[in-house]
């Protein structure tokens, strides 16, 4: 069971992957809806898996995650 | 929501933008470095409780926008003259924590003789060297930093070292001289590594907080220019893990201590 939950904003995200493969329990995956930059944004895909560590806000260059425990 | 055990999840915010770095959008590429270190010098200054207290200098580059993105005093330097700023401010205010943002194009050509002048006379500042290899703004020409073979506008068929000249260690380089007090070479290309350049970016911070003048700190970050070096982000970042960490060491090459004053 999710012991985290993350919130990506969608509209600063640039799709650079970045946050995809730090993740320890597999949660990241690219989408496929573009924002008004234009990028296909990452998406939260398994919030059941989420532990919370912080991981992907930390690796995100752009700020976009939020964590919460 | 409730857990079995009755108590409120997800209610504790665990990580969230540090307060220094204002709520816009930057204007970086997608997965370009730049915004991971302007990240962890914002948490610096937030956890070290010196936002009020701290005059940031931009460089020319792309950091160029720095004073938009950061709720600091911060001031704009001609291309490679940020080590000359830092040293009127930090001398005119000394008790402001004073640095400096620079790319390898402003700090290694350009401004290499500002930086070698404002650590060998030990400036109290702290030097943020974000070295990636090219001057990014401008298209991708060759740095003095640029790899041997690496190919860029300038150099077409790859830098080769008869002509150009071979890629220059500048923490090594100013690690070398009385002034500085801290050298380090750290890359954010890795959780791990996000952290320990993180640990970096505060020891040289701390350098100045002291109360003493411990002199120069610089801690350079092997970075990513993903869109002038023609490569996705993720795989730009592979590359400061093998061939640019194989040429440009990690680690910390000086780190003096309080009782060398004393
Ligand atoms: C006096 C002067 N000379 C040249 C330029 C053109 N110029 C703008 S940015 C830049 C290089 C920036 O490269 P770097 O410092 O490596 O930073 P990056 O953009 O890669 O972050 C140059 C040469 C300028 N603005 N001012
Ligand atoms: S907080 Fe940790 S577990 Fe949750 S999505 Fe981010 S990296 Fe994955
Ligand atoms: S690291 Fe940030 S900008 Fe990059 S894909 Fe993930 S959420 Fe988007
Ligand atoms: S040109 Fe290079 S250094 Fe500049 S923002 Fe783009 S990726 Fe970053």
């Amino acid at each position: 069971m999710a012991t985290g939950r993350i919130e990506i904003d969608f509209e600063r995200c640039k799709a650079c992957e970045l946050c995809v493969p730090v993740c320890p329990r597999k949660c990241m995956e690219m989408g496929k809806t573009i924002n008004r930059q234009g990028y296909m944004a990452a998406v939260f895909a398994r919030p059941e898996d989420c532990v919370g560590c912080a991981i992907c806000a930390e690796t995100c260059p752009d700020a976009c995650i939020r964590v919460w425990r | 929501m409730k857990n079995a055990a009755g108590k409120d999840m997800f209610s504790k915010l665990v990580y969230e933008r540090p307060k220094t770095l204002l709520d816009r959008r930057l204007h970086y590429c997608p997965g370009c470095h730049h915004g991971t270190i302007h990240k962890i010098i914002a948490e610096t200054i937030d956890e070290l409780g010196q936002r009020e207290n701290t005059v940031g200098i931009a460089p020319v580059g792309c950091a160029v926008l720095l004073y938009d993105y950061m709720d600091l005093d911060i001031l704009e330097a001609p291309h490679g003259r940020a080590p000359a700023l830092a040293t009127g401010i930090r001398r005119a205010l000394p008790d402001r924590v004073v640095f400096t943002y620079q790319g390898d194009g402003d700090l290694a050509s350009i401004g290499m003789s500002e930086i070698i002048h404002a650590a060998n006379r030990g400036e109290n500042i702290t030097v943020v060297f974000v070295n990636n290899t090219t001057y990014g703004m401008t298209g991708g020409q060759m740095a003095p930093t640029t790899m041997l073979g690496q190919k860029t506008t300038t150099s077409p068929y790859g830098r080769d070292f008869r002509t150009e000249g071979y890629p220059i260690r500048m923490a090594e380089l100013l690690a070398g001289l009385e002034g500085v007090a801290y050298s380090a070479r750290v890359t954010v290309s890795s959780p791990a590594h996000i952290r320990k350049a993180k640990e970096a970016v505060r020891k040289g911070f701390e350098m100045q907080l002291k109360g003493m003048r411990m002199g120069l700190s610089i801690i350079e970050i092997l970075s990513t220019c993903p869109t002038n070096w023609g490569m996705k982000p993720l795989d730009a970042q592979k590359r400061v893990l093998g061939e640019m960490a194989d040429y440009f060491p990690l680690g910390v090459f000086k780190e003096k201590k309080q009782a060398d004053f004393e």
